[in-house]
């Protein structure tokens, strides 16, 4: 009997549209995110996020009707992402039955945010949402960095040391992307994965660069993280939540079946 | 039709616990409310809460909900979820030890920091995803399989005096108590409203239970 090791389905909502981007460049319409999400639920899905994309402030109520929507018949924990600025964007998000939210860039620019966040409304539902890229060169030591602005600009903060100080500010679970990986579908950045989930106390959540079951499992594994986060490969029904879980399972990982 | 008070103490969002209890039973009128006569006049009553346990015990401190709870834990069938089973405890050690309801004599402590699991990997804190309850003779386990997994985020966990009040137990890595029932009191350290099916059939089990074993 132990703690099961959770796969979350990640959505990409743009104007309440699910959509993947490949690197943010190729965006691809994947649906309706109520019935996606009743989908997931409905094969196992352990945790579900919606990332909110929409680059308009204007139409940011839309996500909270679709989480609204979708937490008044599914009842797993539901996490939302993406533009969370201000305590009243969570409250917002949370009254709208979301159980966590993901704060990213307002965490770069004021990591104080954070921290008053977690006072406010707990730990429990501050993920902080780390976007990590590799800039040490070859022969040189692992060094990540954390960028903002979807990959494109450096801050020239170092990811690990950002990662325990998140924690030290109150966050209760770190959502890891490498955004050398993201969209690329060739497997998670497993040393980046690792030096952060064992450099922190809180439950890591592995993403970016999932193109399949084996990637999951290698998360697990070989990363150590306590989820695994992925979008592209559910989304279009290449795999279900279930085959994922089987998979896992087959691998020796306990999960939830 | 029977009626089910959600005591809203203004810890934490309501929106999921009531959402779920009206899905379980959608014949049962489920009151959010922060109002002594409706949690008093209701049949059941859902005492949730997330968050600090100090702000809790503020909370219910300064709205005067403690005694309330404290009448109506003795008398009707009364579910606590998360931080409202362990304020039904009598002190916790989180914020320095803050005293809590004393309903269910015992303790609430800390997660050891750095314990291992079998493979040596260290675990997190909190406690956070789908564990296993084990259960103990109970009508609210009804239609529900043993050992089946539900939804956790904590980082204290209760300890009460009397162990025969342990409804339920889950490993991290060492067993913990993770249902308690006393008399007409079921309490519950995992979210039944997160939990998918065997969430809601707890709920609804709740939603019949006449508050006797």
């Amino acid at each position: 009997m132990s703690l099961a090791k959770r796969i979350i389905p990640c959505l990409d909502v743009d104007n309440g549209r699910v959509v993947k981007g490949v690197k943010f460049v190729d965006i691809r319409d994947a649906g309706d995110p109520v019935e996606i999400a009743r989908r997931y639920d409905r094969e196992g899905a352990d945790e579900i996020t919606f990332l909110d994309i929409t680059a308009t402030h204007d139409n940011r109520d839309t996500i909270a009707h679709v989480v609204e929507q979708v937490a008044s018949e599914v009842f797993i924990p539901l996490t939302v992402g993406g533009g969370i600025r201000t305590l009243d964007d969570i409250r917002r998000m949370l009254n709208a039955g979301a159980d966590k939210v993901g704060i990213n860039s307002a965490a770069v620019f004021n990591p104080d945010f954070v921290r008053e966040a977690a006072e406010r409304f707990g730990s429990q539902c501050i993920v902080v949402a780390i976007d990590a890229k590799k800039t040490s060169q070859p022969d040189e030591p692992n060094r990540w960095e954390i960028f903002t602005h979807g990959g494109r600009k450096g801050t020239g903060i170092d990811a690990v040391e950002w990662a325990k100080k998140m924690v030290a500010f109150g966050a209760g679970e770190i959502l890891l992307t490498s955004m050398d990986r993201d969209g690329t579908r060739i497997g998670f950045d497993l040393s980046l994965t690792r030096a952060i989930s064992e450099a922190v106390s809180v439950p890591v959540i592995a993403s970016g660069g999932v193109g399949n079951l084996g990637h999951l499992a290698d998360g697990i594994i070989e990363g150590k993280a306590d989820a695994v986060l992925a979008a592209s490969i559910f989304h279009f029904a290449e795999y279900t939540i279930q085959q994922a879980k089987e998979h896992m399972a087959e691998r020796g990982i306990e999960v939830r079946l | 039709m029977s009626t089910v008070a959600v005591i809203d103490y203004g810890m934490g969002n309501l929106h999921s616990i009531a959402k779920a209890l009206q899905h379980a039973e959608p014949e049962c009128d489920v009151r959010v409310t922060a109002s002594s006569d409706s949690i008093l006049d209701a049949d059941r009553v859902v005492f949730p809460g997330v968050g600090a346990i100090r702000d809790c015990m503020q909370a219910l401190n300064q709205s005067g909900l403690s005694g309330v709870i404290t009448e109506v834990a003795k008398t009707k069938p009364f579910l606590g979820i998360c931080l409202g089973m362990q304020a039904l405890l009598t002190d916790n050690e989180e914020n320095g030890r803050t005293q809590t309801l004393n309903i269910i004599p015992g303790h609430v402590v800390r997660f050891a920091e750095c314990l291992h699991d079998s493979d040596g990997n260290i675990l997190k804190i909190p406690h956070m995803g789908w564990n296993q309850v084990h259960q103990m003779p109970h009508p609210l386990w009804e239609n529900i399989a043993q050992d089946s997994r539900f939804y956790f985020v904590h980082s204290y966990y209760a300890k009460p005096d009397n162990t025969s009040v342990v409804a339920g137990t889950s490993e991290y890595p060492a067993a913990f108590a993770c249902a308690l029932a006393q008399q007409n009191i079921f309490a519950v350290q995992f979210h039944p409203e997160k939990s998918q099916a065997v969430g809601l059939q707890l709920l609804k089990n709740f939603l019949h239970w006449d508050g006797k074993l």
